[in-house]
Formats: structure tokens, sequence, C-alpha cells
């Protein structure tokens, strides 16, 4: 009984940091049209800005804040400078987002060096405690908290104040948004600043889990995100933490019993998914 | 007095294909303007170039005498064109009151008391409030559309095909609440329904292949029954 609370609290944590990366690749791609190759990017210069900040300063809530702020100001860049003028050009965007993600995957590595950097976690929360006979991992414990209150202040904001409402119906047409005299295009820089930000400090967040960071770990994780969007449904917060947690647990559970397995895992619970539901779990009708 | 609304020899493509080839119409304040013609004349085409939505590629559209041409739509909404556009536009995963409040660019006074009024009109959407757009029945989809098209002092509303997909008793409802709006708005009407456009339109203008190919007053057009047969496949009974 113990094991399966233990690959509970593991599967939560690995969905709370999936989530983080597949919230904003969501609504980008949902509002925007954007399939951003680059957030995987994102997710992997926040890892690095966290262990080289945490490495200089000693303080893991200031690294934290820095590397999430990293993301939102490169996240800007990328809108302004890159994507702003190729709105509704999908295959250039394409180009363009895989142009970003192996330019800024080089320069991280040769900002930080091709091999993996050790990254520790504060001693608050190292180490594990027990419960009911299951040994829990006191930073999973402390992932899980921050994905979960991350997913109750997007719900929030998305649900209580008027750029939420903006962005949920520029989800769902962000032509008829603009005919109702909103400029929409003033929102997206926001809204991939903060995908950006938040895809960031699940790198930042990932790597005391992994205990390194290393050139690789964005693409990697950014395919299990893609993965989460498809399971979730497009442009749908919802359906992103229903997908984080059903890949997280289904995960932990294949990486024990059948290690091997996991990559296939994934694609199978997709496939399972999208068999029954071909839009996702929460997919829209989306009118562009 | 100058025209509210002008389009002179508008040119506009979608992709390669050259869809509008010489659209002219004008509407005056407090008019109603119904532009008609067969599937495939050019008349969402029209409504859609000048919101905005597809690039004038010649040609001009003015409003009160100010150019339209190339500005973003949320500009044309914000110096005063309101839209319904042929889908309805709603948004599903938004409530009725969402709905409405983001079509208020302002919420002063004047605008809390337009959207007081709009659901006096439309007491479903007062009832189904705080509902999910999602729920509602096809007439009330487009009563929720024409209500959030009038919550600004639009200079000018385009409506698309309000007609389209509803039931005949539904089209008598959004027949009513266009004749009670145009009172105060100027409006663009395209329409296949003939009934609905002769009853609420002061005048029309003919579509065919992107081309304006005849206008008037509409007391006129009901008398022309070969015109009516020409262009828009009506029977030419004596």
């Amino acid at each position: 009984m113990s094991i399966f609370l233990t690959l509970f609290i593991n599967g939560l944590a690995e969905a709370a940091l999936l989530f983080l990366l597949a919230a904003g690749l969501t609504i980008i791609l949902g509002m925007m049209g954007v399939l951003n190759f680059a957030h995987g990017t994102l997710f992997l210069w926040g890892g690095y800005v966290h262990v080289w900040l945490f490495a200089l300063t000693g303080d893991f809530l200031l690294s934290l804040a820095g590397a999430t702020a990293a993301g939102f100001l490169l996240g800007l860049c990328f809108e302004r400078l890159f994507i702003r003028g190729f709105y509704g050009r999908p295959t250039a965007q394409i180009l363009i987002t895989l142009g970003l993600m192996i330019v800024f995957t080089e320069l991280a590595r040769l900002l930080w060096g091709p091999d993996a950097i050790v990254a520790v976690r504060p001693a608050a929360l190292s180490g594990t405690l027990t419960f009911q006979g299951a040994i829990i991992s006191r930073y999973r414990l402390f992932l899980i908290l921050v994905g979960a209150a991350f997913a109750a202040l997007l719900h929030l904001l998305m649900q209580k104040s008027r750029i939420g409402m903006v962005i949920r119906a520029g989800v769902q047409s962000a032509e008829m948004v603009q005919a109702l005299g909103i400029n929409i295009r003033s929102y997206f820089s926001f809204v991939f600043a903060a995908g950006a930000a938040m895809a960031a400090l699940g790198g930042a967040l990932y790597a005391p889990m992994v205990g390194g960071v290393w050139s690789g770990m964005g693409i990697a994780n950014q395919i299990l995100a893609f993965i989460v969007v498809v399971i979730g449904g497009l442009g749908s917060f919802g359906g992103s933490a229903a997908g984080s947690v059903l890949l997280g647990l289904g995960g932990a559970a294949i990486a024990w019993f059948f290690p091997p397995g996991v990559v296939v895992g994934h694609v199978l619970l997709m496939a399972a998914v999208l068999s029954f539901r071909p839009a996702g779990l929460f997919g829209l009708a989306v009118r562009r | 007095m100058p025209p509210v609304l002008e389009v002179k020899d508008l040119s506009a493509f979608i992709g390669p294909f050259h869809v509008l080839q010489g659209v002219s119409l004008e509407v005056h304040a407090g008019e109603t303007a119904v532009v008609l013609g067969r599937n495939g004349a050019g008349k969402t085409t029209t409504l859609r170039t000048i919101m905005g939505l597809i690039p004038v590629a010649g040609g001009r559209i003015a409003l009160e005498g100010a150019s339209l041409a190339g500005l973003p739509s949320h500009r044309i909404a914000r110096l005063g064109v309101g839209y319904v556009p042929e889908d309805r536009g709603i948004f599903d995963l938004l409530t009725v009151e969402e709905n409405l409040q983001l079509g208020m660019m302002r919420r002063d006074r004047a605008a809390i008391g337009r959207r007081d009024h709009v659901l006096d009109l439309f007491p479903d959407l007062r009832i189904a409030y705080r509902r999910l757009a999602s729920t509602l029945s096809g007439g009330q989809r487009q009563m929720l559309a024409i209500a959030r098209a009038f919550l600004n002092d639009s200079r000018v509303v385009l409506i698309d095909e309000p007609s389209k997909g509803l039931a005949p008793i539904v089209v008598d409802r959004v027949r009513d609440a266009i004749l009670e709006i145009k009172e105060h708005r100027t409006i663009v009407l395209v329409e296949q329904n003939f009934a609905l456009a002769s009853a609420v339109g002061d005048r029309y203008f003919i579509l065919n292949q992107g081309m304006t190919v005849d206008h008037g007053p509409m007391a006129g057009l009901l008398k022309d029954r070969e015109l009516l047969a020409k262009h828009l496949g009506m029977a030419a009974r004596p």
C-alpha cells in the first residue's frame, strides 16, 4: 500500500511541473495559433538561470523568482522580435520557433557548458518524511503545493478578471474579439511572456528534483507538454491540469512497474484518450 | 446630407480569388440598407472587408467621411462600426453576461443603460444572464449577438444573415428586434430571406459576382418583379 502512496505523490509532483509547462503552451496555441517549439527552451533556461542564481546567492526563492523573470523577459523578446510579424502563418511560426529552440539551446550550452550541472535542493526542502509507511520526498510535496497554488491562481485570473475573460474569448475566436473593439494583439505579448515565465519556473523547479540541469532537458519535457496539450484539449487550462495529472500519475506507475515502457506508455495514454475524445478531454471548437 | 457609411468601388481578394470587384453602397443616418444577392455574390465578404477582417485591395470605405481602409478591425469597431457576423460570433464558454461585457467598450452610465435596454428587449437573455452561452438556442444566440452589437453608441451596425438557420417563428422575433433597434441605429443588413429584408429595409443594394448591379429604395424593388427574378431568383409573377 505504501508504494502506491509514494507513487501517487511522485506522480502528482511530476504533474505539477508538467502543468506549469503545458498551461502556457496550450493558451499560446489556442489563443494565438502559435505552435511554440521554443517553449521547452524556456523551461531549459529557467533551470539554468535558477541553478546559476542559487549558486550565486544561496537564496532558493530569489533564484526561482529570477528564473521566472528571465523566462518572462525572454518570452517578451521572442514574441516582439520574432513571432509578432508571423501571426496567421503557421508554417513560418513553426520554422521560427524551431530556430529559436536550436539557437537558445546552443546559447545555453555556450554560456553554461555542455556538461550537466548539479542542482541542489535547499536544506528545508531536502530529505524525506514517512507517512503510513510510505517514504515521501519533501521537495515533491513542495512541488505539489506550488502546482496547486498556480492552478488555483490561474483559475481565479481566468474566471474573475477582465484579462482572463478576453483570453478565454480569444481562444475561441481572436477575430471576433477584435471585431468587438478589443486589440487582442496587445494581449498576445503578455500571454506569451506569462506562458514563458511559467515554463521557466517549471524548469527551475525541475532541476533540483532530478538533481541537475543539462541542455537536453528542454526538448524532453516539451514533448511531454505537447502530449498533455493534446490529451487536455487545445486552449483549456482545466484540460492541461487534467492531462498533467493523468500523464504524471500514469508515468510514475509505469516507471515503477515497467521502466522501459514509460515513453510508449505516454503515447499509448494519449492515443487512448484521443480514441474516445478526439478533441481531448476539454477540447474546444476553435474558430480563427 | 453625407452618408454615414460610404463604400465606393470596393475590391478585395480571398486568397487568389478576386471576390469583390466593384462594390458600392451608401447608407444615411437612420436608414437600414439591405444587401441582397445570390450565394457567392460577395455579400458577407463586403461586410467583412468593411469591418477590416479582409484587406481592402482597392476602392474606398468611409465612415462619416473618414477612411476606414487599412485600419485594424478593433480600430474600426472603436470608430463606431458594430458587427454581427454570419456565425453570430458568440463565445460559447463565456456566460451571457460575459459576452455582453466584452461587447461594451465603455462601462459608463449610458452603456449600462443600453445594456439594461437590450435586456428588456430580449427577456430571454435576462433569464439566461449567468448561464453559459453554449446553452442558448439558435434564436437566443442571434438575440445575444444583436444585443451585443447595440451596446455601444455605434454609428452603423453591420448584420450578416440574422435569419440563417432559424425557424420561421424565430425569424419573426429577429425581425421585430431589428425593427425596434433600427429606430436608434443605422444598419447595413445582409439577408437572403427576402421577407425579412423587405420588412426592415429602406434601401437595397443588389450584388452580383462581386459588383453592385442595382440599388434604390426598397419600395421600388418590391414592385420590380423582373429585377427580383433576374438577380434574386424569385418567381416573376404578374
